[in-house]
């Protein structure tokens, strides 16, 4: 226990909003002392009180003065706060979790869609509250680059809480961790806590994989986990889209890739421009890896969030080069990456058609499927019934669509 | 003189005073139940014999036209909010009243803002008793820490006008500050350096004050067209270098918002009027400032152009948007109340189909019928809204006086009301048992929108079965109370001094609410 020592946790300052900034000096007598300055002071004051004296019982600190200043912080993130102080200070094996959201308590499929993912700072939960409100296909909780270095610490705490208490409306869990190997003390703050899919930043060896999944078996082992935590490598750099394939087909529970374009032109040494054409290689690269390893490509994000026409045209053109989403970092892009990457009327029409006559040729016995005069392949057929799949589960045609266009003839 | 006496419980089962600053008041009886007898109030008789016959009504100074007013102790003055938080006047009247060493006026502002703050001085020296108007901001905490002379009272911009045409206040001197002005007296607001758009929150108090000074600092030859304002109501007028901060005046909300929840809430809400058939060929709605409300008139305008229909009118205030509309002809008319932006006074000045109003004919309660109760759909705001509907314009989370009343409480008597509001801001949860403040009753307001669902008052049977089969998430008021407090927390109650500091006014002047004193 170190004494006479403050240490200082989370954020304050202009423009800080339902956060808070914890200071905590380890006294020798005298008790817990508690100086709170909070905008929720006067409909929330006597519950941070009891947080604070609840987590203090809980490490046995009996003798310690915490200043916090509250711009409105959810509990989960006060905690997290103090949490991380307390660590600076004294060594403990225990963790002051709160009780997981029962509704988050769910897992997700290899093949579900993942049109959009949404990336939030891990050391902020202002935009997390909301965020799957907004209906992303997937939310990430960044470790990475979205948070500063030296916050890197709290950010994993922050992280942790959120994934038992922050409600994601059934979106996919996703964290980004740190670049390996520094990313692999990450996980020991999200996979016991439901975490559903992982992202690998800056991969660039198949080895990397290898040891982020060496690490997630140990600690399912450790806390009973038994089913499958999903993986999204991202590949940044020359020697990563040289080597994707190796990546890609690196273990069984990858079910995506992505590629990160901010890097990779730096990498290069190039201007990454709006055409995109001096990453044309790569990206067509990791598609091509991505349908070989029978994974999902997904694109890097678009980062001008005030064109949300620019972001529709690149949403166009990343789904002509066979991508199957991208990332976000606003929540005004999801309907627009959902809406272009979704199939499009012809699309749906054509699958509808090819879906008909299958069904029809299944229904009579044929072995062959045929429209007009041309024989149809069973991945074609396959590929419509999955386009039928996902307007259907958009709202852009009826679950009983056969049922209806039968009805309008 | 008491700041207030004899407490009753009120129809809605509030604590108000019946006595209060000295005059009667009476408590709010319900909707539309108090309807005072008797004739409307008037101004003392005028004869043009007194006034100049070439129609030069200039005096030098606004402390000369001040004094010629017979500027007295316990006076009531009023001013206006044509300039937001633009406004060089009512600063310099009190100036000219302290230092002439008046006493116990009352400001009788149609709403007070943020440029207002250094009033607080006045209050604090006895130079102002009490304010009737709007108390926001710093003048707010002022109110609310106990510390105003008299007893604060807030009312409505259509209660404003029903105070002066029953009597309840009496204005001794009104100073109208106007963009342009002729020397007789005529002004609009249209134009010149200052320029606001309307000056209808003026209107009363030009037809009955006792005096009324008009200011100008773009003063026009005889005559001054359009006069919003007619010369023939007014005693002086003084000429100044600057009555306003033009970049102020147009300041306010006036940008749609950027922010994915509240255009979410935006778009909810547009949907709901979609699903229900309040937005069809023909239909009118109230327009609002704020930014979600804003982005709410841009769906609509979205919708209207799909289906190739139009809106017969559009009031409230008007601003960039509602100008596009109504030069793309998705509106007929904006029957404007207040202009927000240089946009909005531009078309004013140019579209005949750009209509100035007051609150005589938007919300009047002494008048013959009024426009707001015949809108199809007004889109509002709240601090907190209680389980019942009730909701609270005026006081924050933590208790303490904030803001005005503004149109609020007249709009609501619109067809449908919808409040789109956030389940909670920063943990402070928006929907709970009991608002601090009722400044409109539950049985007006229909739907609550928020992001994580929408309330229809069980009250609108009509509207809970056109939504039945809906997508859009719809669920209990009790529902989304309890949504709120599982991610908050449930909040600590919150307590008050007895001491009351403010009143709320209904539309008919009848008392909703008491604000109490802050607990230190």
């Amino acid at each position: 226990m170190e004494l006479d020592k403050t240490v200082t946790i989370g954020n304050k300052g202009k423009g800080v909003r339902s956060d808070c900034y914890i200071s905590i000096e380890i006294n020798e007598s005298g008790g817990i002392k508690t100086e709170l300055t909070s905008k929720v002071k006067a409909l929330y004051g006597q519950s941070i009180s009891n947080l604070i004296h609840e987590i203090f019982d809980f490490f046995e600190i009996k003798d310690a003065t915490i200043s916090v200043e509250d711009t409105g912080a959810l509990p989960f993130l006060i905690a997290a706060r103090i949490e991380a102080a307390i660590k600076l200070l004294i060594e403990t094996e225990k963790n002051f979790l709160l009780p997981f959201l029962p509704q988050n308590n769910y897992q997700t499929a290899k093949d579900r869609n993942r049109y959009s993912r949404l990336y939030l700072p891990g050391n902020s939960t202002s935009l997390m509250i909301n965020a799957g409100i907004h209906k992303p296909d997937g939310i990430i909780l960044d470790l990475e680059d979205a948070v500063a270095p030296d916050k890197k610490y709290e950010a994993s705490f922050v992280v942790r809480n959120a994934l038992r208490n922050l409600d994601f409306y059934g979106c996919e869990r996703m964290v980004r961790i740190n670049q390996v190997p520094r990313g692999l003390d990450d996980l020991d703050f999200i996979v016991p806590h439901n975490v559903n899919l992982i992202l690998i930043p800056k991969c660039e060896t198949a080895e990397q994989i290898h040891l982020v999944n060496n690490k997630i078996d140990e600690l399912k082992a450790k806390y009973k986990i038994n089913y499958t935590i999903w993986l999204m490598p991202i590949i940044e750099s020359a020697l990563g889209v040289m080597n994707s394939l190796k990546i890609a087909t690196a273990a069984e529970n990858i079910v995506a890739m992505a590629i990160g374009l901010e890097d990779y032109t730096a990498d290069l040494g190039i201007r990454r421009t709006a055409e995109a054409s001096e990453s044309f290689f790569a990206r067509s690269m990791v598609v091509n890896v991505c349908r070989a390893a029978g994974i999902q490509p997904i694109d890097s994000v678009f980062s001008d969030v005030a064109d949300l026409e620019g972001l529709k045209q690149n949403v166009l053109k990343s789904k002509a080069l066979g991508f199957d989403g991208m990332g976000c970092i606003h929540p005004r892009q999801i309907r627009v990456i959902h809406e272009n990457f979704a199939p499009d009327a012809s699309e749906i029409e054509k699958a509808k058609k090819i879906v008909k006559a299958f069904i029809e040729a299944r229904e009579k016995g044929l072995g062959v499927v045929s429209l007009g005069t041309k024989m149809i392949d069973a991945p074609v057929v396959k590929r419509a019934e999955k386009t039928i799949e996902v307007a259907v589960s958009l709202g852009k045609i009826s679950k009983n669509w056969r049922e209806e266009d039968d009805e309008k003839i | 003189m008491k700041k207030y006496d004899n407490l009753v419980k009120n129809a809605l089962g509030r604590i108000v005073p019946t006595e209060i600053n000295g005059k009667e008041a009476v408590a709010y009886l319900g909707i539309g139940k108090y309807k005072p007898m008797g004739r409307k109030y008037a101004p003392p008789i005028a004869t043009c014999a007194d006034f100049p016959a070439d129609g030069n009504k200039i005096i030098p100074t606004l402390k000369d036209a001040l004094i010629k007013a017979g500027i007295k102790d316990g006076m009531t003055i009023s001013t206006h909010h044509h300039f937001r938080n633009g406004d060089l006047i009512a600063e310099q009247i009190f100036d000219i009243a302290h230092e002439l060493g008046i006493k116990d006026m009352v400001w009788f502002p149609s709403a007070s803002f943020e440029c207002h703050s250094p009033l607080v001085k006045y209050l604090e020296d006895g130079t102002i008793h009490h304010i009737e108007g709007s108390m926001n901001g710093s003048l707010g905490r002022f109110t609310s820490d106990g510390k105003m002379k008299g007893l604060g009272v807030l009312r409505s911009h259509g209660g404003r006008y029903q105070a002066v045409q029953d009597g309840d206040v009496h204005i001794d001197i009104a100073v109208i500050a106007a963009p342009t002005a002729d020397p007789f007296g005529n002004a609009t607001g249209d134009r010149g350096p200052a320029a606001c758009g309307l000056l209808g929150f003026a209107l009363a108090d030009s037809q009955y004050a006792d005096k009324v000074i008009v200011v100008t600092d773009n003063l026009v030859p005889f005559p001054c067209i359009p006069w919003q304002i007619h010369g023939n109501y007014v005693d002086h007028v003084v000429v100044m270098d600057k009555i306003g901060i033009p970049e102020k005046i147009v300041s306010g909300t006036t940008e749609i918002t950027k922010s994915p929840d509240r255009l979410l809430l935006a778009e909810m809400s547009a949907q709901f009027c979609d699903e229900t058939g309040i937005i069809h060929d023909g239909f009118s709605f109230q327009a609002g400032a704020g930014g979600t409300a804003l982005s709410i008139g841009v769906y609509f305008a979205d919708i209207l152009r799909e289906r190739g229909m139009k809106a017969r009118f559009a009031r409230g205030g008007s601003n960039k948007y509602l100008v596009k509309m109504l030069e793309e002809g998705l509106t007929d008319y904006i029957l404007d109340g207040q202009t927000f932006d240089l946009e909005g006074v531009r078309s004013m000045r140019e579209n005949p189909g750009h209509v100035n109003t007051s609150p005589f004919t938007s919300y009047n309660y002494h008048g013959k019928g009024n426009f707001a109760s015949m809108i199809d759909v007004a889109i509002l705001g709240a601090t907190e809204v209680d389980v019942n509907f009730n909701a609270n314009v005026v006081t924050h989370s933590d208790g303490v006086l904030l803001h005005g009343i503004g149109g609020w409480q007249n709009c609501l008597f619109a067809k449908c009301t919808i409040l789109p509001i956030p389940l909670f801001r920063d943990r402070i949860p928006v929907i709970i048992d009991e608002v601090t403040t009722i400044c409109g009753p539950g049985e007006l307001i229909d739907v609550i929108v928020t992001e994580r669902g929408i309330a229809i008052n069980p009250l609108r049977v009509d509207l809970i079965e056109k939504m039945k089969n809906s997508k859009l998430p719809i669920k209990t008021i009790q529902e989304l109370k309890a949504e709120a407090e599982k991610i908050c927390g449930v909040p600590e109650k919150l307590e008050f001094e007895d001491e009351i500091v403010a009143v709320i006014k209904w539309v008919d002047g009848t008392v909703i609410d008491s604000v109490r004193k802050i607990k230190k």
